[in-house]
């Protein structure tokens, strides 16, 4: 099993016609998802790497029995996107666009949940479950099926992470990718639930960062899990009040600081990482 | 988007927030009929102002012009003063808080008030602070101004006035896309009136497309930073003295992490984002060369990022700037054998991974 994303992901993906749409469409049929169906105003009856291509969400679930969605929609165009997929009954939405308003995310990801949808990102690299589904912008060739979930705030940190682990022999089930912004669809507590549920998941790697307390309710939620916890937090050099590149990377009144994150870690248990690549040694050691 | 004082109580005022009167002025001259007696503040976007002298009394224009020649030109932080604001003197008898922000972990807005305004919000006891989430999708109802009214037992008609400025403070919040609304203190004046002593306000930088107006204001971003928003480079200076580029936020703060911790410090970051175009690339030295850094360190771990083309980048940077300084390169990515040759090429340093590059890229900044 894995979390998510599995062998009967039926996957939309809107705004396939766009130069990222199409690129990394290839990227997903390469990784062995079912990509059903695209998406893009206008555009239906085209073909994209023969994914058939819809004007509406509508249109394409009652065509194809989608269940997922993944969205490349600009950012100004993404909230629409994301009520339209919802709207049209998918159970899953992953949201790659970064840079999408704030507001937006605040109205969306209340309503996404009332109807039962759950939403990853916006501002991710998206899922993967190793040997069987992608959804998103993840390097296909960095993991190996394995019994390792890992829940990211980033994304090349992650894929340098992953590909460590991978080197290590130390594969994965599920990769998600929960997003850079300070208003995201799953949080880390969320995603470790997932995979303190999934049988086949032994254990968990977290790459938090600073910004918000998104690590310190995951440390105090990994210490009543069954299962391992590791982590890696960036930023511990980072100076307060300066966006760190993302959305959701500032240390604002004191709050969301590595120093916070690291401290909620080690009182949990869980062990921090000081580089990237110490991740694959610390499960070593401790097993 | 951060915005000066006077800025901010346009916006309020705007929204029928009532805000005290005052005038702007950019040379002592300049400053024309203010309310008397007043005070004079700096207009800067960094905090501290009083402390660093930014804020003065004057009882008559000849004071208020003094004090205005004292404070613009005055450093704070790292800001020059280029403009006051000489606001009516308020008759306070009391100081209330309010704000607006976004709570992460709840994914809604919370409102929050204090009878003990004048003060930061951190210091007020929890058991004095109002705290209510509004959820998004309904909005501000009047069981949540009920709520607050019962928490800071205020009189009624103070109460009806506070609670009319939360409801626009919120439509404020709504409709200019703001992370952080709040007025503190909220002046319970002589007169009856309240009104908002002071404005604080923080716009969404995502939202910028939806308030054009917004575009053109400063923000507090060094001149460097200021040219690399310009092209939409994501580029921030720090304190130390090696210069990071790299890809992606969560890599980038690992890597100047990773610098740390092998004794170094970075003093400048950028963020090539997903892009493997040469020119890009090339415009991401030119800005860090500016910054003048001992060392550069480039860190690319790219999936689908094509590193020879980084590389091409990076070779036609070194070359068109004739720089001498000493670049350590690692790039992961498609064709990354080829990229590995031009970086030698070039006299670059090429490494395999982040914590030898960091490493080297340490020992190499004494040997400009």
């Amino acid at each position: 099993m894995s979390v998510l994303l599995d062998a009967r992901t039926r996957l939309i993906v809107q705004g396939i016609t766009g130069h990222q749409g199409q690129f990394h469409t290839r990227a997903m049929l390469d990784f062995g998802t079912t990509v059903v169906a695209g998406v893009t105003p206008g555009k239906g009856g085209a073909d994209i790497h023969g994914v058939p291509v819809f004007d509406s969400c509508e249109e394409a679930v009652f065509s194809t029995g989608a269940n997922a969605s993944v969205v490349f929609v600009p950012a100004p165009y993404a909230k629409d996107a994301a009520i339209e997929a919802v709207e049209s009954g998918v159970k899953l939405l992953v949201i790659i666009t970064e840079r999408i308003p704030v507001h937006d995310c605040l109205d969306l990801m209340p309503y996404a949940r009332a109807k039962g949808v759950t939403v990853i990102g916006p501002n991710c690299p998206g899922i993967a479950t190793a040997g069987v589904a992608k959804a998103g912008i993840l390097p296909n060739h960095i993991f190996a099926p394995g019994h390792w979930g890992v829940i990211s705030r980033s994304g090349t940190l992650t894929y340098e992470i992953v590909d460590a682990m991978t080197r290590a022999g130390l594969g994965q089930t599920t990769c998600v990718g929960i997003g850079g912004d300070p208003i995201n669809g799953t949080n880390m507590v969320e995603a470790l639930a997932l995979f303190e549920r999934d049988s086949e998941t032994k254990g968990v790697v977290l790459v938090g960062e600073i910004g918000g307390t998104a690590e310190e309710e995951a440390a105090r939620f990994a210490r009543a899990m069954s299962k391992p916890v590791f982590a890696y937090v960036a930023g511990r050099t980072a100076p307060p009040g300066k966006r760190m590149g993302h959305a959701g990377a500032i240390i604002q009144r004191g709050m969301g600081t590595a120093e916070s994150k690291v401290l909620a870690f080690g009182e949990a248990g869980v062990p921090v990482a000081r580089y990237p690549r110490e991740i694959p040694d610390l499960i070593r050691d401790s097993q | 988007m951060k915005f000066y004082e006077y800025k901010a109580h346009e916006i309020f005022r705007k929204y029928g927030i009532p805000i005290p009167h005052g005038v702007l002025a950019a040379t002592p001259e300049g400053l024309v009929d203010p309310p008397l007696p007043c005070v004079v503040k700096a207009q800067v976007l960094v905090g501290g102002r009083g402390k660093a002298g930014g804020i003065k009394f004057a009882q008559t224009i000849a004071e208020a012009r003094e004090a205005a020649r004292a404070i613009l030109g005055m450093t704070i932080g790292q800001y020059t003063v280029k403009q006051v604001y000489a606001q009516e003197m308020l008759d306070i008898v009391q100081e209330l808080y309010l704000s607006i922000a976004i709570d992460r972990s709840a994914r809604a807005p919370l409102l929050m008030a204090s009878a003990l305004g004048g003060v930061e919000v951190e210091s007020v006891p929890a058991d004095k602070l109002f705290r209510m989430h509004i959820p998004p999708l309904v909005g501000l109802h009047p069981y949540v101004l009920r709520a607050l009214g019962r928490k800071l037992a205020l009189p009624k008609d103070v109460a009806t006035r506070v609670s009319d400025i939360a409801r626009k403070a919120y439509a404020l919040f709504k409709g200019e896309d703001a992370e952080l609304v709040e007025i503190n203190p909220l002046a319970v004046l002589k007169d009856g009136r309240v009104v908002a002593g002071d404005a604080k306000l923080v716009v969404d930088d995502n939202a910028e497309y939806r308030h054009p107006e917004y575009a053109e204001l400063d923000q507090d971003r060094t001149p460097l930073e200021e040219e690399a928003h310009d092209k939409g480079i994501t580029f921030i200076q720090l304190d130390g003295d090696i210069g990071v580029i790299a890809n992606g936020a969560g890599l980038t703060m690992a890597t100047l992490d990773v610098l740390n911790l092998k004794g170094g410090r970075g003093g400048a970051f950028l963020d090539l984002g997903g892009t493997d175009d040469p020119e890009k690339v090339k415009q991401a030295f030119e800005i860090l060369l500016k910054a003048n850094p001992s060392v550069i360190f480039l860190n690319i771990f790219g999936g689908i990022t094509k590193a020879d083309t980084v590389a091409v980048g990076a070779e036609e940077a070194l070359k068109a700037f004739g720089t001498k300084i000493p670049v350590v390169a690692r790039i992961k990515g498609v064709n990354e054998q080829r990229a590995k040759e031009i970086l030698a090429d070039a006299g670059m340093h090429s490494v395999e991974d982040l914590e030898d590059g960091a490493e080297l890229a340490v020992k190499l900044r004494g040997s400009r």
